[in-house]
């Protein structure tokens, strides 16, 4: 399809194998990433998305090490952290952020080991670089499948969980009085945060990944009023920032004279800039909703 | 009225305890709740009629709370017998709506009212909802029921403490409970917006024939609307018309305060009264020498 579309738009850099894996790859990690961002904020839980990120830096180095896939890597320790975090506390509002903490620095010991061992037993070179911060063009192309795979079951899980789960946002103790297990809706919910997080690590870096799954959600979540349009816009954030990064790494070869950019920075600026329009319209939107509200007030005397 | 000089032992009004099993939405009998080797409720009996609002009164820590969620049955290991519409708590989750204390909702909280209240009805359910008419002349007659059409679809963030309350309650209404239950739903309102929502309750009660259970600290807003209290003092509970328990020497005893309940404008009002003093047969004496037995 992608290379159709380089067919229609006459854009060479779409006829990329490596750059059409980035593009599939990122992609995936933008949307399920997206979906759940906006829940993640939403239940106050973005420390804990920034941590499992850092965690799963562990998971990374572990697959150089080990020589398997690094999403499986990622996806295994930011599993495992997450069940710690749900075991550890971090229900608890008081006890959340400490759990997160011990939770963080254990897995970042853990990351340090194994980049020890990267470097001094294996001949793997750039292996820090490309854990902490990404490298999209270097994905192999058997990696495509295993990351829309584990995409599609993250987002399986979200369609089953999206009311439960809404329910337990507003308010855990009303969710309790429905006859919902909050234990467990917040258990699959960080399993699912840390599918999320493993693909957005393997995107854009383990450092980065809290960008793209708190980015895009934070953006929207200041100027949508339902929860389905803040996703859907998340999702379109979160896209354009995966593509719009994609293409700007691939063009700066020929800006800056032979040296392309790192992709991870042209995502993480997009998303950063998106954020930081979001406050004045925020501001905007707020104007225009409250005046026929005021207008209702004044008519009403 | 149905309560010793000390609230001590569980009496219900005969109308409530007479035939539990059969006209009562809520009977509860024998309760007894203890967390952490503290006895917090101790045989806890009393009934509720379909249409009755009945006020839930006590002091800080008196228990309140810990009884209204023994009847959602989310309060671990509570001894005795709930019943709501002859099922247990658990089996009995669709009959009962709830409105928790205060819930905090931040103001860019991408929520509608309608989304709230669309949750009243299928918020326990997995998967995708799809459109329903049904669900949403559903939403809508909850809407209406509190007067929340106007505000249906702001962010409820960006609401008054009044106008989120209401919107918490039509989501207790959404499956049109026989049951509702509602934790401090006056705390932290001003006056208009208490007693307003006070009126709300009554015409819920009267119009739409549920039993309705409300927790306060400040009744007055309810005492136009009240025809039943149960108070708790000391783990136990007792019950009564408003007319027996609004009384200054009971509430002052309940309270361990002096309390005075006077009448103005037509209506009963229920004061703290700091400048009472005790007299030798144990009432409180109010300035100018009435004594708190009866309503001043």
């Amino acid at each position: 399809m992608l290379t159709w579309l380089a067919h229609i738009l006459h854009w060479s850099f779409l006829r990329s194998g490596s750059v059409q894996t980035a593009l599939l790859v990122g992609s995936s990690a933008a949307v399920v990433c997206a979906v759940i961002g906006v829940f993640t904020i939403l239940r106050g839980y973005a420390f804990a998305g920034h941590a499992l990120g850092d965690v799963s830096s562990a998971g990374g180095s572990a697959s150089f090490f080990l020589g398997i896939s690094p999403l499986v890597g990622f996806l295994g320790i930011a599993g495992i952290a997450a069940v710690s975090l749900e075991f550890l506390g971090v229900r608890r509002a008081r006890e959340q952020d400490v759990a997160t903490g011990i939770v963080l620095g254990a897995g970042i010991g853990l990351s340090a080991l194994f980049l020890y061992l990267d470097m001094t037993t294996t001949s793997t070179t750039g292996a820090a670089v490309m854990v902490m911060f990404g490298s999209m063009f270097t994905f192999p192309a058997s990696l495509r499948w295993p990351a829309i795979m584990v995409a599609a079951a993250a987002l399986a899980m979200m369609a089953i969980l999206y009311r439960p789960l809404l329910l337990c946002m507003v308010d855990p103790e009303l969710a309790t009085t429905r006859g919902i297990s909050t234990r467990w809706v917040g258990l699959l919910h960080l399993l699912t945060l840390s599918a999320a997080v493993a693909l957005a690590a393997l995107s854009v870096g383990a450092v980065l990944a809290s960008a793209l799954v708190i980015g895009p959600a934070g953006a929207v979540v200041r100027i949508s009023r339902r929860p389905g349009v803040a996703i859907f816009l998340a999702i379109l954030l979160g896209l354009a920032a995966v593509w719009g990064g994609i293409w700007m790494a691939y063009e700066s070869y020929y800006w800056f004279a032979g040296h392309a950019w790192p992709v991870s920075f042209f995502v993480v600026t997009i998303i950063f800039l998106s954020y930081l329009t979001s406050v004045p319209l925020q501001y905007v939107l707020g104007r225009r909703a409250a005046k026929p509200s005021q207008m209702a007030a004044h008519a009403g005397g | 009225m149905h309560e010793n000089n000390t609230p001590t032992a569980p009496v219900t009004t005969p109308g409530n305890h007479a035939d539990p099993s059969c006209a009562s939405v809520l009977s509860v009998e024998d309760l007894t709740v203890s967390i952490g080797g503290r006895m917090l409720l101790q045989g806890v009996t009393f009934a509720l009629q379909p249409g009755q609002l009945c006020g839930l009164i006590g002091e800080n820590g008196a228990g309140k709370t810990t009884l209204l969620r023994s009847l959602i049955g989310v309060q671990p290991s509570p001894h005795g017998q709930v019943s709501i519409s002859g099922l247990s708590p658990r089996k009995s989750r669709d009959l009962v709506g709830y409105v928790p204390q205060k819930i905090h909702f931040a103001p860019d909280l991408p929520l509608r009212v309608y989304d709230l209240v669309q949750l009243g009805c299928d918020g326990h359910r997995l998967g995708p909802r799809w459109f329903s008419r049904r669900l949403h002349q559903q939403v809508q007659a909850a809407l209406d029921a509190v007067g929340a059409g106007e505000f249906a679809y702001q962010r409820i963030g960006e609401l008054s403490g009044g106008q989120q309350q209401r919107a918490v309650i039509a989501h207790a209404l959404a499956r049109r409970p026989r049951l509702l239950l509602l934790d401090e739903p006056l705390a932290n309102l001003d006056f208009r917006s208490a007693n307003e929502l006070a009126g709300l309750l009554g015409h819920v009660t009267r119009v739409h024939g549920i039993a309705v259970l409300v927790t306060a600290h400040d009744m007055n807003p309810l005492l136009p609307v009240m025809d039943h209290i149960v108070y708790l003092a000391k783990g136990r509970a007792a019950s009564g018309s408003v007319r027996e328990v609004v009384q200054s020497v009971t509430l002052s005893k309940l309270y361990g305060y002096p309390v005075a309940v006077i009448e103005h404008g037509g209506r009963v009002l229920v004061l703290p009264h700091a400048n009472a003093q005790v007299g030798e047969d144990g009432c409180y004496l109010m300035p100018g020498g009435s004594t708190s037995g009866g309503q001043a």
